[in-house]
Formats: structure tokens, sequence, C-alpha cells
């Protein structure tokens, strides 16, 4: 099956190894698969294919992984930017 | 509350044919109403909360018309079952509790895939919005569930419960709070519920597929008619334009300067997500603007226009490839895996370049 791939670099997904502790939530709920257990603990697979669901983050005990979640939707951005809406591309 | 919060931008909602329309993004607070249950409720089950509706796992040809109807676009909105606890089969305190949306396609996916089984079925109220949007809107999220489970009673019924939640619910959901808040096991099950009854053989594990989110060609097709639905609106507003024009003299009634524009559309919003992973380039408005250009050559050269007219040659080069690239850029809203962060830098080139084209384009068509 062809894996979809997005633009590159982009992902604000950061992964703290240091306060993992193996649970394996991240590795549940990632729908791109992009974590594995490895030696009782997550590793971060290819970070190009995260698409900033913030499921990994909202679901680690541990706040171990960030993310600024959102939806990728170029209508919505534009909606947001025509109301006004805060700047989208800060941070 | 603070999850909405949390967000860092007032963007609740992906294309219009995701979680409604994005002019209306609040949810009404006119009171909700729900499709009716008589097609679909039986019978009840006398528990120690009171009578709990049980469900038919067989879809009856209303609810497979209602699919059709949504996937047309036709009162997607407005396709909302009552939230609350529901049973299928005879389950019992130590039977699973699936949770669920309250947009009556969500729900009538699971209950479909749960023929044969005794289990609860806790509808959530997400205003009518499937899994994954209301899970990123945090609509189907920790409080919503919290709240349900207290309002239902439902730990009276099954005091040591294991919830099974979709897994595209957990951008909203963060499964260890809902445990320490409600006692209950939280686990996530498969993306699809095609692939429930396999999960629950493996003892509630799911495979890397059923884990995995797909957006192959039947997944991009199905989303097609309601992106045409959209388009429809404007094209109605073209029209009316058209016929103004017309009245003043203008006339661009000819299916000759038409039907560009059209093959324009049919290219960025059917041909784009059709042929998705093989056009090269990964922005979605390269993607378009590409196919719009081999578009746009092959018009040029079928009216002859390429050696005989510059200015309306040049004129269709701006214009239709502009066209192409914007529909086919808001098709991101409906992909599986673009991100804002890339959504948002791919705007940064899009955007200008496209206005730009669009207006260049323009004034040479009146020039021309």
């Amino acid at each position: 099956m062809k894996i979809h791939r997005y633009l590159r670099n982009v992902s604000t997904l950061r992964f703290y190894p240091e306060k993992c502790t193996g649970c394996g939530r991240c590795v549940e709920v990632c729908p791109h698969r992009l974590f594995q257990i490895e030696n009782g603990r997550a590793q971060l697979g290819d970070r190009d294919l995260c698409m900033e669901c913030g499921a990994c983050a909202r679901n680690c005990p541990f706040s171990a992984i960030a993310v600024r979640p959102g939806v990728g939707c170029a209508w919505a951005i534009m909606i947001s930017e025509l109301r006004g809406g805060r700047e989208v591309a800060s941070s | 509350m603070n999850e909405r919060n949390q967000r860092p931008i007032d963007i609740s909602c992906c294309f219009e044919g995701c979680c409604g329309s994005p002019f209306s993004d609040q949810p009404s607070k006119t009171k909700q109403k729900y499709v009716s249950e008589n097609n679909w409720v039986s019978t009840h089950l006398k528990t120690v909360v009171g009578p709990v509706p049980v469900v038919s796992t067989r879809l009856t040809w209303r609810d497979k018309l209602g699919m059709v109807a949504v996937r047309l676009g036709i009162r997607r909105m407005s396709y909302a079952i009552r939230p609350g606890l529901y049973a299928v089969g005879h389950p019992g305190r130590n039977s699973y509790i699936f949770v669920s949306a309250n947009y009556k396609l969500s729900f009538d996916l699971l209950r479909k895939h749960l023929t044969g089984l005794n289990a609860w079925v806790l509808v959530l109220d997400t205003a009518g919005i499937n899994v994954w949007c209301a899970a990123g809107k945090g609509t189907f999220g920790t409080e919503e569930i919290v709240r349900r489970i207290r309002k239902t009673q439902l730990f009276r019924i099954v005091p040591q419960g294991t919830l099974i939640l979709p897994q595209l619910s957990a951008p909203g959901v963060a499964a260890h709070e809902v445990s320490r808040l409600t006692g209950f096991k939280v686990v996530y099950g498969p993306v699809r519920a095609v692939d429930i009854k396999r999960f629950l053989q493996n003892g509630l594990k799911a495979s890397e597929e059923m884990r995995r989110v797909r957006f192959n060609l039947v997944d991009r097709l199905i989303l097609v008619p309601v992106e045409l639905v959209f388009l429809l609106k404007y094209l109605l507003y073209a029209t009316v334009i058209l016929l103004i024009l017309r009245a003043l003299g203008m006339n661009l009634f000819h299916w000759r300067t038409i039907y560009p524009y059209l093959g324009a559309i049919v290219t960025g919003s059917i041909i784009v997500p059709a042929l998705l992973p093989w056009i090269p380039g990964r922005a979605f408005s390269w993607k378009g603007w590409l196919l719009g250009l081999i578009w746009a050559t092959g018009v040029n050269i079928s009216q002859g226009l390429l050696f005989s007219d510059g200015v309306k040659a040049a004129a269709n080069f701006l214009l239709l490839p502009a066209l192409a690239a914007f529909l086919a850029m808001n098709f991101t809203g409906s992909s599986t895996y673009t991100s804002l962060s890339g959504v948002v830098k791919e705007m940064k080139i899009a955007v200008p370049a496209i206005i730009l084209s669009a207006v260049l384009g323009i004034f040479l068509s009146i020039i021309g």
C-alpha cells in the first residue's frame, strides 16, 4: 500500500524520551503509526508522517509528547483568517 | 472548556465536507432534533437505572438511504441521534461498553458490526458530528464522556466496566483522565468498526493495520459527491453572474467559454483527489496547478489559441491552473494526512500565487 506523504519538516511534534515510561498509549492511538515500543520505551519514527492530530500528546500520562494540534484544512484556515482569527502561523 | 482553549487557533472544523459549515461552527443554541428511533429500537432492556433501548444491528433500507443522502451532503448536519445509553443483544454487568458519536452514520456503522454480541453502546453528544472531527473539536472528549457516564449512571449497571473508544476519538480524549475520573478501564478500539470482532477475538488487541488510517481510492472518491454539492452552490452564483452579464450585452454563454472552467473544476475537485498519490509533488495546490496546466494546454490547443491569440491563451494559462490549484488545496481538509503546520506552509505560497495568477488572468481576459 502506498503511504501518502505531505510536506517535510513541518510537524510541531516533540518527544521527550527521558519522560517516557513505555506505557504504549501513543502506539495505540497514532493513526499514522509513528511510535513503537523498543527496550521499554517509545521510539519516534518518521516525523514527516505526523498530521498533528494531537492524540499522542493528549493521551500521554507523563507529558513526554508535545504537539500543537490542529486540522490541516485550507478552507478552515482561510475562513479563520477572513474572520480576523488569531495568527495561524505563529510558533 | 479548557479543551477548547488549548486549541491554538479557532479552527474548529475542516472542509464543509467534514464537520459542518465553517460559517456556523458554533454549535447552535437551538434544540437539536434527533432522528426517530422507531426504525431501529425494537424493545427495551430492564436495568437498575430503568429501561435501556435495545438497538437492531441490521441496517434497514431507510438507514442505507440516509447513509447515501449524507454522503451526497443532504441533511448531513441534522443526522443526529439522541445521546445516551443503548444496548445490543442482552448485555450484563461484565459486557463491554462501546462509545460512539451521535452522528447517525457513525452509530450505524458501529451497531452494524456488533451483530451477535452483547454490549452496551454509550452515545455521546457530539452535536451530530462524526468521531474524528468531534474529537478534533473536543466535543468527543474527556469531559463529555465523564458527564455522559454520570448522567446515564452507567457505573451502577456495569460497576467494573471497560470502555472501548474508537481510536480516532483519541485527539479529544485523555484515556488516563477518563479512567481516573470514572474508574472504568479505557481501551482504544480499531480505527474501523469492521475490525471490532477481530479486535475482541484478539483479546482487545488491534493489529497495526487496524490502527492505521488509510486514504485509498475508494476513501477519496466517496468524498467527491459532497465536494461537488458544495461547489454546486458556487456554480449557481456563477450562472447568475453570467446571466446578468448577458442582460448587459456581454454574452459569455457559449459552451466554448464555459467548458474550460468546468474542466478546471473537475480537475481540481475530482481528478486530483482520485490521482492524489500518483501526481508528482506534495503540496495539494501544486498537484492541482500541474493538472490544471495540462488541462489549460489542452484547451488552448483544441481551441487553436496557442499561436493565433496569445492574450487569450495566456489568460487560460493563468486562470485555469489557478482555479484547479485552489480547489485541490481545499481537498487538504478532506484528506487524512495533512497537518495544520503543513497546510499553513503550503498556503503561504499558494494563496498569493493563486490570487496573482487569477487577477492577471482576468485582466488579460478583459483586454482580450
